[in-house]
């Protein structure tokens, strides 16, 4: 046996690596070449993709589904207008304190859903995303049904609305970096192999030693942070909270259902395409109204049915290609990589 | 006091519309282990059938309710045999994500139709009429509700026991596999478990349309309903979901008794109360 390797990246990743440290510098130069409106779509794209990242992490791979992710995201945009807005926390600082306040409360969350099994689970989770909408509407604190609003002089303390939509986007680029980066690096990981395995067959994962629990409840904790972090950017680029929009299932759900969906589940580079495509469609249809939602939803039974690896499955089973390399192949002594 | 009493009353008589709510998805769940998520929508939808033909249509209430649950078993049976049964299997995603495009679809498509809209119906007399008891006074359109709920909990309960087809349900239900080498053609099997609970939505959906006001966008809330009673009760157990039911039902009546605002609050603390202390449920004595 001596002489066999593990291959774990292929000759053209170097270039997909150099490829994509070149457009990780293009989209943080992007403030140089871009405008305010574009650079709140594109803050907004990368709140919507990490969300999608951390739901395929949860749904794709760790069998967990949840559909109640806006609570994370409506507590994390209302810790930070209340941290930053109006206890004056610094903003960096106060985005890091809604994510991690986010990944505290997801803890008792998780540990009385967890006792649901998966279906049931799912539905747990929007019970409790829906008690923090009603617990917030209730608040005086907060604004009750009415929400808040971002005070202009701690707005105005981070600069002209050209420097603050560079600014957000650069913290929403960080988030979506942050949590590509995570997933990618867990996964490759002994542990997300681990996870890798329940994807493929969780019962299996299980029996072979796995612990499908506690992977289950770290992925979900690391979701809840990222959401946390998600909902505080986005809401401060809106500088406007209100409950039914911080908690609003079709927006921080639904919609990243779709995208994960569409893009390919339990492929990690499945949410970023899905989040392009998300956002074409809808720059094209949202005019449409109550039309266009419906066109989503067939879209995501159809692809369901048809696809339900996704499009990025599709093209992986057809042709191979990964862009995060995942793959552990063995390698004869000789070099010739076994099939 | 009295005013108390009342609400506990209230709280009791629509926990049995809550428990019409909770069988269909409960039936459906023990068949198929599939959470259909389209089923508050279901339910609204029967609700929107219900105005088409008394408002719109102007047919006479009960002829209008009659014609409402064949048309919903037919939409059950469709639904079922053309998308749902393509999911079915281990993996829990697939039907989860294809009835939540099948609510998304029908929310909006009732959208399109109805607009977003507050709709009632109007049942006439019998809304206003109250049976009174010394300072305790209870309507009577609660009362034929719980009655109608009661009797059709009862009504699946003797299908599922004393019936022909409950015992292939109640085969199936244990074990699909088994089932189907001793010939019993599950898909058809899941097409009727999906028209009775449907069935059973559109009485729900009759009964709701003159209780409260309702939009298209009203399912959500259904289903929460209907899947807390479900935890509550406990899984797999019919009666479970009377008493399921009845318990959110008077757990939102108290909320709502001491502040209006906390009526849903209560019921979902009290659904978070119960999965904390009692994850099987009140009727749920097997734990896994």
């Amino acid at each position: 046996m001596t002489g066999y390797t593990v291959r774990r990246y292929g000759q053209h990743h170097i270039w997909i690596g150099v490829l994509a440290l070149l457009s990780v510098l293009v989209l943080a130069a992007l403030p140089a070449f871009a405008g305010k409106a574009a650079l709140r779509i594109a803050t907004e794209m990368a709140g919507y993709m990490a969300l999608a990242v951390m739901w395929n992490l949860l749904a794709g791979y760790a069998g967990v589904m949840s559909i109640g992710q806006q609570a994370f995201v409506g507590v994390g945009a209302y810790a930070l207008f209340v941290l930053c807005g109006t206890m004056g926390l610094p903003l960096i600082p106060a985005i890091i304190a809604a994510g991690l306040l986010t990944t505290l409360l997801s803890i008792p969350v998780g540990l009385i859903l967890f006792r649901l099994n998966g279906a049931y689970f799912a539905i747990g989770t929007w019970v409790v995303a829906e008690i923090f909408l009603l617990l917030t509407a209730q608040s005086q604190t907060l604004g009750a049904g009415a929400g808040l609003s971002f005070p202009a002089g701690v707005a105005k303390s981070f600069g002209t609305a050209t420097e603050r939509a560079a600014l957000f986007w650069w913290i929403a680029l960080s988030i979506v970096l942050l949590s590509v980066g995570v997933a990618y690096l867990w996964l490759r990981s002994s542990r997300g192999l681990a996870l890798t395995a329940m994807r493929d067959d969780a019962e299996a994962a299980a029996g072979l030693g796995v612990d499908t629990k506690r992977n289950r409840l770290a992925v979900y904790l690391l979701a809840a942070g990222v959401a946390g972090m998600v909902g505080a950017v986005l809401f401060l680029g809106k500088l406007r909270i209100s409950p039914a929009a911080a908690y609003d299932i079709n927006e921080w759900t639904a919609s990243i259902i779709f995208i994960v969906v569409i893009g390919g589940l339990g492929r990690l580079e499945g949410a970023i395409l899905g989040t392009l495509i998300f956002f074409v469609l809808r720059g094209f249809l949202a005019d449409f109204g109550a039309w266009y939602l419906m066109a989503m939803g067939a879209i995501a039974i159809v692809v369901m049915l048809r696809m339900p690896q996704g499009i990025w499955g599709f093209l992986h089973e057809r042709t191979g290609i990964e862009l995060f390399p995942m793959r552990r192949d063995i390698c004869p002594p000789k070099g010739r990589a076994m099939s | 006091m009295t005013e108390l009493l009342n609400s506990i009353i209230q709280g009791i008589l629509i926990g049995g519309l809550y428990a019409l709510f909770a069988a269909g998805l409960s039936l459906v769940f023990g068949i198929m282990r599939i959470v259909n998520l389209a089923h508050g929508d279901l339910i609204v939808a029967g609700s929107f059938l219900m105005y088409s033909a008394a408002s719109v249509l102007g047919l006479p209430i009960w002829v209008a309710a009659l014609l409402v649950l064949p048309v919903m078993a037919l939409l059950g049976y469709g639904l079922q045999r053309s998308l749902i049964n393509h999911t079915i299997g281990t993996n829990v995603l697939p039907p989860l994500l294809v009835t939540f495009g099948i609510s998304i679809i029908l929310q909006n498509g009732l959208l399109q139709l109805f607009t977003a809209d507050n709709r009632k119906l109007d049942f006439g007399a019998i809304e206003v009429m109250s049976l009174k008891a010394g300072p305790i006074s209870v309507g009577w359109y609660a009362i034929l509700v719980f009655a109608v709920s009661v009797a059709t909990i009862w009504g699946l309960q003797v299908l599922s026991f004393h019936t022909r087809l409950g015992r292939v349900l109640r085969a199936t239900t244990d074990d699909p596999e088994v089932a189907r080498v001793m010939g019993v053609r599950t898909e058809h099997v899941f097409g009727i478990a999906m028209a009775i609970a449907l069935v059973i939505c559109g009485i729900a959906g009759v009964l709701l349309s003159a209780w409260t006001s309702f939009t298209p966008l009203s399912g959500p809330s259904r289903l929460l309903i209907a899947f807390e009673v479900v935890v509550i009760g406990g899984l797999g157990s019919i009666w479970g979901t009377l008493i399921g039911g009845v318990v959110l039902g008077v757990a939102q009546a108290l909320g709502g008794y001491f502040d209006p605002a906390w009526q849903t609050l209560a019921g979902h603390i009290s659904f978070i109360a119960i999965l904390a202390l009692r994850p099987q449920g009140i009727m749920g004595g097997r734990r896994q």
